[in-house]
């Protein structure tokens, strides 16, 4: 078993490989002089010489490409001009809030979408059945911002249930001490429910956004794999054998169902990544998209390259843990590791 | 939205049986329309938005970039359907006017990745080889990233221009195109009629170009309508955030954005009725791309 | 059908329909059949002729699209129709059981094949968990899988496909059922395989005087492992007979022409002769009385009056026919004679 995780590790190279070089094409493709961006728009020509000089833009390009990756890998990932601070820096420190978001969004999505699927396959014609195609169609035509934007406007300006849709904590709850970044769980690790709760209110919607966009593949997959299952001559065998429609259903169709939902579930996190840079400016969720947001409108180069190839490699990392879920469950999968 | 190539889609030749196959084609179409009356929705919805960006300049009530043509902020009213922004436009011409922009975007990406894509994709799939390892490990390389995330990067790094909108879109859309033509064309590489045409002499290239290209394109047609709703989301995106488009432009994307921080003190419509808009173009594609796929591909039907 | 004084399983002129978009499958109509304890009765006919169905009706594992619509099964003077949905789960797998064709796909492809059988065996017995595990090694011992311990944690795509089969026959013997039901259980293995699988059944249907109903193609096959034969066509059952009797003098002409259309009847390829026409449409509305005599050479006006099962003569009770114009004993003994 640690044997095949170890494999797939190794085979997330050619990926990790793949995604640091479009990432330095992408940094040595900035329109007009890359180091006239880096030194600012105040940059004197000596500076702009400098920058040259130090970015290593008057050497070749492998040359640069190896200085690159040993910046990379040393943890220079450069400056953010707007606040000066290491771009690494600011990334780790805003990627807790933005993880906790990703992650509650697809713990909603899936505990909405799973069941639904399963449901909606099991009674094929029913209302629950007409439900799901409905959501599935519907769900994949939300523009993420505007759903956020609908659902903060009724529920927060119509309705008044929601705090103000700005950043993870109301104004007059403090931030937990950090342990985790997550302020859901530090804020229980503090025994702080007043901020548990405020962390979990600011929290709702901006999760339901993002759950609402990915409940669609899910519930979907979920859905086409589990009528797949369940007109397999395998789960004929466990009926005839008298099972209980439980285990036929658990034991038997669901854990082969998993399989292709696993599978989709590397493009929902690509959804899950691309989304979360949308909802987070919409409800001004201080993580790392907006980070990558307020970077953009400033021109401000380093921190956007900085972002892509943390969510890059946050991707293949999400992949890989896919893979190695896949493994748990599919016993041929785990031999061909 | 659905990623999966269809790989093995019958080979038959699409001129071996015409008259056959078209009255298969409108009994199918029949079916599906029959089946699912949201199919005809759509196609009327589609017909709808064509009309609208082709003739959204002689439609709209209002210049869409004129400031104070009512008061700003006006609720819809029956001079302004839609109300009016910050600026006192009015919002219902600059969503007509917008429509042809935001279409264009995606058709124009989704060309560029189907030709790009398809043409790669049938190269790698039919002489394999060193093209065939290269091209798919771009392809592979370009969906290691989360892919509105990479094309937030492209255009980052190439400039913030409409152009560079539409080449980030078609970029991220590359892989989807390049894998269905492939595995089309690698089922078909060996099929009798392919054998047949390399026979009476015709060289690879020809081959290639008119007996295998043509018989890839009906899962091509439904990759791309499967991919169109995607594409405008994608671009819409990317100008909700502030890439591409630039203000005052009319764009459904950055008259959201506009609208957004006026939805917290009630004035729904500014972001409302762009939004909607969005979410019906893309409804639109997105089932019409389903009802195509079960009229190409009934063998997928879900 | 009263030539068992005793059936373990009886199917009493059981009707079975499909609703489907395109019609009303009626797919079994007025099919009788019984099985007597220890007894192996083949069931045969083409494909599309209804064998899974009527096994499949009989087990109570129908498609949710089928309607039994007349007509009852009883399993040890039990009705099986009347019965609920858990008190039928708990007879299946314990007093009944069946195995499938394509053995690789009919077993759990990401369950250990041990665990599978240990399912059955938590649904069907008190076992507790240790006592389940050595009783499941014990059962893939009893269906001759070498290495049965090791083989308990194998998966089905680490198994051959003889193996595989072992394991559902393994898998459906745990319980020592009374009744097994094999619905092509050979389907897609070699022919040496084929005959160890057959071999297996037969030891242990008669070890435990399991009743046998094996659903076959082969005529070959029920010919040798069955002590009577029911010939199936078109939702019908058109003859049972003793093996030997029915073989030697086929009454009915689909069974005269099934036997001439398998190599075991015939002396060589060139007396192989396909069966004209193909099976009627159950779909249609106007399906005569015998849905052979569309196909039928000795088709007559009789043949439009309703049909039952009878004895074939007054000297066969155990021989009985759906058919107005039978074969004559005599004629196709005589024919038979001739290529023996
Ligand atoms: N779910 C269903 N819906 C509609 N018709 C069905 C269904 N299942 C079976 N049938 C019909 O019932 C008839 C008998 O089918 P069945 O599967 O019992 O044949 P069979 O004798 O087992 O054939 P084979 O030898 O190929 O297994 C066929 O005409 C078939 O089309
Ligand atoms: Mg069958």
């Amino acid at each position: 078993m640690i044997q095949a995780i170890l494999k797939r590790l190794l085979g997330a190279v050619p990926a990790i490989i793949g995604v640091v070089i479009v990432t330095f094409v992408l940094t040595r493709a900035l329109p007009g002089d890359p180091a006239a961006y880096f030194a600012g728009p105040a940059g004197s020509t000596e500076a702009i010489e400098e920058i040259r000089v130090k970015l290593g833009l008057d050497r070749s390009l492998p040359e640069q490409f190896v200085s690159y990756v040993g910046d990379l890998v040393r943890g220079d990932w450069g400056n953010s001009l707007t606040t000066g601070q290491p771009v690494l820096a600011e990334i780790a420190d805003r990627l807790p809030a933005s993880l906790e978001l990703t992650l509650v969004g697809l713990l909603l999505a899936v505990v909405v979408a799973i069941p639904l699927g399963v449901l909606a396959a099991t009674r094929p014609g029913s209302w629950i059945d007409h439900l799901c195609r409905g959501i599935t169609t519907a769900g994949v035509s939300l523009p993420t911002f505007f759903t956020g934007l609908l659902l903060a406007y009724v529920f927060y300006f119509l309705l008044g249930w929601a705090p103000s849709p700005l950043g993870r904590l109301d104004p007059y709850a403090t931030a937990p001490d950090f342990v985790t970044g997550f302020y859901l769980i530090d804020s229980l690790i503090a025994g702080d429910l007043e901020t548990f709760a405020s962390a979990a209110k600011q929290l709702i919607l901006p999760a339901i956004t993002l759950a609402l966009f990915v409940l669609a593949p899910l519930a979907r997959m979920t859905r086409a794999s589990m009528l797949g299952v369940l007109s397999a001559d395998f789960i004929r065998t466990a009926r005839a054998s008298g099972l209980r429609p439980t285990t036929v259903l658990f034991t038997y169709a669901f854990r082969n169902a998993l399989l292709p939902v696993l599978t989709t579930l590397g493009m929902v996190f690509s959804f899950l990544l691309g989304s979360n840079v949308l909802v987070e400016k919409v409800f001004a969720w201080p993580g790392i998209g907006s980070f990558a947001i307020e970077a953009l409108v400033a021109s401000d180069y380093a921190p956007v390259q900085g972002f892509v190839l943390a969510m890059a490699l946050l991707y293949v990392l999400l992949n890989l843990l896919i893979d190695v879920a896949y493994g748990l469950v599919d016993p041929r999968a785990r031999l061909e590791a | 939205m659905s990623a999966t190539p269809s790989a093995a889609t019958t080979a038959t030749p699409v001129a071996a049986t015409q008259s056959g196959a078209v009255a298969l084609w409108w009994r199918n179409l029949c079916y599906v329309f029959g089946e699912n009356p949201l199919s005809a929705i759509a196609a009327g919805l589609f017909v709808f938005f064509i009309l609208l960006a082709a003739l959204g300049p002689w439609l709209v009530p209002y210049d869409p970039l004129a400031s104070h043509v009512g008061d700003p902020l006006s609720p819809p009213s029956a001079a302004h359907w839609f109300g009016t922004d910050a600026l006192g436009r009015d919002i219902l011409s600059r969503v007509v006017i917008a429509t042809r922009l935001d279409l264009g975007i995606a058709v124009a990406a989704v060309a560029l990745s189907f030709v790009v894509g398809g043409l790669m994709g049938a190269f790698a799939g039919y002489f394999g080889g060193w093209f065939d390892r290269i091209s798919t490990r771009v392809s592979d390389t370009i969906m290691a990233f989360p892919l509105f995330v990479l094309a937030m990067g492209i255009v980052a790094a190439m400039g913030n221009t409409v152009a560079n909108i539409v080449l980030a879109t078609a970029i991220i859309n590359l892989p989807f195109y390049l894998r269905v033509a492939r595995a089309e064309v690698r089922v078909r590489r060996d099929a009798g009629f392919v054998e047949a045409a390399r026979l009476a002499g015709n060289g690879e290239l020809r081959v290639l170009f008119h007996h295998l290209i043509p018989n890839i394109l009906p899962p091509m047609m439904v990759q791309i309508s499967l991919n169109m709703g995607w594409a405008i989301l994608n671009a819409a995106g990317l100008s909700f955030i502030g890439l591409g488009v630039r203000p005052p432009e009319a764009e459904w994307g950055i008259m959201v954005a506009e609208g957004a921080q006026y939805i917290v003190s009630g004035e729904w419509w500014i972001a409302l009725f762009p939004g909607l808009v969005l979410m019906l173009a893309v409804f639109c594609f997105n089932l019409l791309g389903d009802s195509l796929r079960d009229l190409i591909d009934p063998r997928r039907r879900t | 059908m009263n030539a068992l004084s005793n059936p373990l399983l009886e199917v009493d002129r059981l009707a079975v329909e499909f609703r489907t978009r395109g019609g009303t499958v009626r797919a079994l109509e007025n099919v009788s059949l019984a099985l007597a304890e220890g007894e192996t009765v083949g069931l045969v006919g083409e494909s599309g002729s209804g064998k899974s169905v009527l096994s499949f009706a009989a087990m109570g594992i129908q498609d949710a699209a089928a309607r039994i619509t007349a007509g009852a099964i009883r399993f040890a003077g039990q009705d099986l129709l009347a019965k609920k949905g858990a008190a039928m789960k708990a007879l299946r797998g314990r007093e009944m059981a069946m195995i499938f064709q394509n053995p690789r796909v009919a077993l759990n492809p990401i369950r250990q094949v041990g665990r599978q059988i240990e399912d059955v065996l938590a649904r069907h017995t008190d076992l507790l968990p240790a006592a389940r595990r050595a009783r499941a090694i014990e059962c893939l011992a009893e269906v001759r899988i070498p290495d049965p311990e090791r083989r308990y944690a194998a998966y089905p795509f680490e198994l051959s496909g003889g193996m595989c089969q072992r394991v559902m026959i393994a898998i459906a013997l745990a319980c020592k059922p009374r009744l097994l039901i094999a619905d092509e259980p050979t389907t897609g293995l070699d022919v040496t395989t084929q005959a160890a699988i057959m071999r297996l059944v037969r030891e242990l249907s008669a070890e435990r005087r399991m009743a046998t109903l094996l659903i076959t193609h082969d005529l070959g096959m029920a010919r040798e492992y069955c002590d009577r034969i029911a010939v199936m066509h078109a939702g019908h059952i058109v003859e049972v007979g003793p093996t030997e009797a029915l073989f030697a003098a086929p009454r009915h002409p689909y069974t005269e022409r099934l036997i001439a259309a398998t190599p075991v009847g015939a002396a060589s390829l060139a007396e192989l002769a396909a069966i004209d026409g193909n099976l009627p449409d159950l779909r249609r509305a106007d399906l005569p009385a015998c849905r052979f005599a569309e196909r039928c050479p000795r088709r007559g006006a009789e043949c439009e009056r309703p049909l039952a099962l009878a004895p074939a003569g007054a000297s066969s009770a155990t021989h009985l026919i759906a058919c107005h114009r039978p074969l004559t004993a005599a004629a196709t003994e005589a024919r038979h004679a001739a290529f023996a």
